[in-house]
């Protein structure tokens, strides 16, 4: 089967820094994959490429989403990128502060509506029928993440755990068939990171979505993951399974240093 | 220096409430007149400010051009009334017409301002952005100056006086009334566009956070761009009320006109549309007071000096947000 996300030889400088260098990497559907390696190595920028924040010195970014046509990501806008499917979060909150997490989540629905702003303006029957629609979706997701309990309240006054959680509900409200996480893990009691790594494994199982997550906490990566992806100064260095990376030599060396073996 | 501003503060308001209580006792009729000349006149700044406004909150651009804006929206009435009025159409027909082309292209002008001078610069220091603005804001006045005239125009009286009004008119004047339901009509659509439409909610996303904006799928050079739009419409409102008002026009009305309406937006906090409308009634206030029991030629020196006071002792403005950067 064609993998949901293929990435061929991407590249990234930054004048004369290199973060990236011909990274390949692939995501099969209905995974759990991980992105591991030391600070520094180019793990969010890897995401900020995929998602057209940055435009990429070199490399091809190919989706192919469930059932569609194998497509092109190069040098489209990020909204399109989020339209055609991929969603994200970022390792520091950044939610709508000012806003309430019901609205949150559905400006996070606004990119599978229609109407422009026409519409919003003259709010004819279909205009509202939508608008009544995303209301309900927003919530039904809402309930799913389990911030039911918080519809009105405003972003800002939630609790650090439900931050992250909402931050994960407004990415899901885009429909997206690939959903990237940045660190969704950093800050979190160990409750909380519990509480996680249930609501990843729900996500996979129930909503149809897979998963590419950057994190630190290994405990947590080598016990979700399928499939774990390891970079160390912009390059790929490793590839496979949790047991597979925590035998791997390469690996070792990039997290602890060549004298590891002497200590 | 927090007493100082609190003492300097209540000093001042006692003061000047001192001043009002004694005026309002002595000839209640004219205080009322000056209070309705100054609401005229905060309404036509707040027209103007939440433009200047809604483009800073979104992307932190003083749009110098906007004045012209303002002014284009005038020019294209009165060409608009003066052909139809050529013509001998009705004169309800005439003002709606006028109307709906002076926003038509205001609205062009402010999309296309954008797209031209704005846009290709949006990732460039805030500094470019601003000498761009500049730049346009010249190259409308003179280019206005060139296809029009550099001379004063008479601008035709488009929303007339009642004449069962007439008894009353020295207090407020019939169009001055149109002028401020007009802006009380179109600040509460404007915060209902911002408050319950999707656009309005894109757009307060859109100005705290672009990328992220972007990245649950908001188009946001479509909301920029919807901003102006909106901005340049209401300019346009502005424009054909004060013109119809004053009586004349020329191609340097803009100027004036955007640097006070930018005096009340920083007055009342730039960025904040209540803010925007409050900084005007406060100027447009000022104004009128200060020339009704000072110096009438001292105008704009005294709407300025609030300006240099309001920054001293209120840098974000009455209702801005103060900014505490975490380190």
């Amino acid at each position: 089967m064609e993998p949901i996300l293929n990435v061929k030889n991407l590249t990234m400088k930054f004048g004369g820094l290199t973060a990236l260098d011909s990274i390949d990497i692939s995501i099969k559907q209905g995974e759990i994959a991980a992105l591991i390696g030391p600070n520094g190595a180019g793990k969010t920028t890897f995401f900020n490429c995929i998602t057209s924040i940055y435009e990429p010195t070199e490399g091809n970014i190919q989706i192919t989403p469930p059932g569609q046509p194998t497509e092109s990501l190069n040098g489209l806008k990020p909204n399109i990128v989020t339209e055609k499917g991929l969603a994200r979060t970022f390792q520091n909150i950044r939610l709508f502060h000012g806003m309430t997490v019901l609205e949150n989540v559905m400006i996070g629905r606004h990119c599978r509506l229609n109407s422009g702003i026409l519409g919003a303006m003259l709010q004819p029957k279909s205009q509202q029928r939508e608008e009544q629609k995303a209301v309900d979706d927003s919530y039904k997701i809402l309930e799913k993440i389990g911030l039911d309990q918080y519809v009105n309240e405003m972003a800002i006054n939630l609790p650090y755990g439900a931050q992250r959680r909402l931050e994960i509900a407004r990415a899901l409200a885009t429909d997206p068939f690939l959903l990237l996480l940045d660190e969704p893990a950093a800050g979190m009691n160990p409750q909380e990171t519990k509480e996680l790594d249930d609501l990843i494994i729900w996500l996979r199982d129930n909503e149809n979505v897979s998963i590419l997550l950057i994190e630190h906490d290994m405990k947590l990566v080598m016990s979700l993951s399928d499939n774990i992806h390891v970079v160390d100064y912009g390059k790929k260095i490793a590839e496979g399974t949790a047991d597979e990376i925590k035998n791997n030599p390469l690996v070792i060396k990039a997290y602890l240093g060549d004298d590891a073996e002497d200590a | 220096m927090r007493w100082l501003n609190i003492i300097i503060g209540t000093a001042i308001a006692g003061v000047l409430a001192f001043f009002a209580a004694k005026e309002i006792i002595n000839d209640p009729v004219y205080f009322l007149e000056l209070f309705l000349g100054g609401l005229t006149r905060g309404s036509i700044y707040a027209l103007i400010a939440v433009g200047y406004t809604m483009v800073y909150g979104i992307i932190e651009l003083i749009n110098f051009a906007h004045g012209e804006i303002y002014m284009i929206g005038s020019y294209t009435a009165l060409i608009v009334a003066s052909v139809l009025g050529l013509y001998g159409y009705n004169q309800v027909v005439i003002v709606i017409l006028a109307f709906v082309f002076a926003i038509a292209y205001s609205c062009a002008y402010g999309f296309t301002v954008e797209k031209i001078a704005y846009l290709p610069l949006r990732n460039a220091p805030r500094l470019s952005a601003l000498i761009s603005a500049i730049g346009m804001s010249l190259f409308l006045q003179n280019y206005v100056m060139l296809a029009q005239t550099p001379e004063y125009l008479p601008f035709p009286e488009l929303i007339p006086e009642l004449a069962i009004w007439e008894p009353y008119a020295h207090i407020i004047t019939a169009p001055e009334m149109i002028i401020i339901v007009t802006t009380v009509i179109v600040t509460a659509l404007l915060g209902m566009l911002i408050k319950f439409t999707r656009m309005g909610k894109a757009m307060r996303a859109s100005s705290q956070d672009k990328i992220m904006s972007a990245l649950v799928g908001i188009n946001v050079n479509k909301v920029v761009s919807t901003t102006f739009i909106v901005g340049s419409a209401t300019a346009a409102i502005g424009g054909v009320l004060i013109a119809s008002h004053v009586g004349q026009i020329n191609f340097f009305i803009g100027f004036l006109a955007g640097i006070k309406a930018f005096v009340a937006a920083v007055l009342g906090g730039i960025g904040s549309i209540p803010g925007a409308v409050l900084g005007s009634l406060v100027l447009g206030w000022t104004e009128s007071f200060f020339t009704g029991y000072f110096w009438s030629e001292y105008e704009d020196v005294c709407a300025f000096t609030f300006l240099v006071l309001i920054l001293i002792f209120r840098p974000s403005g009455i209702l801005g947000r103060k900014e505490t950067k975490k380190v």
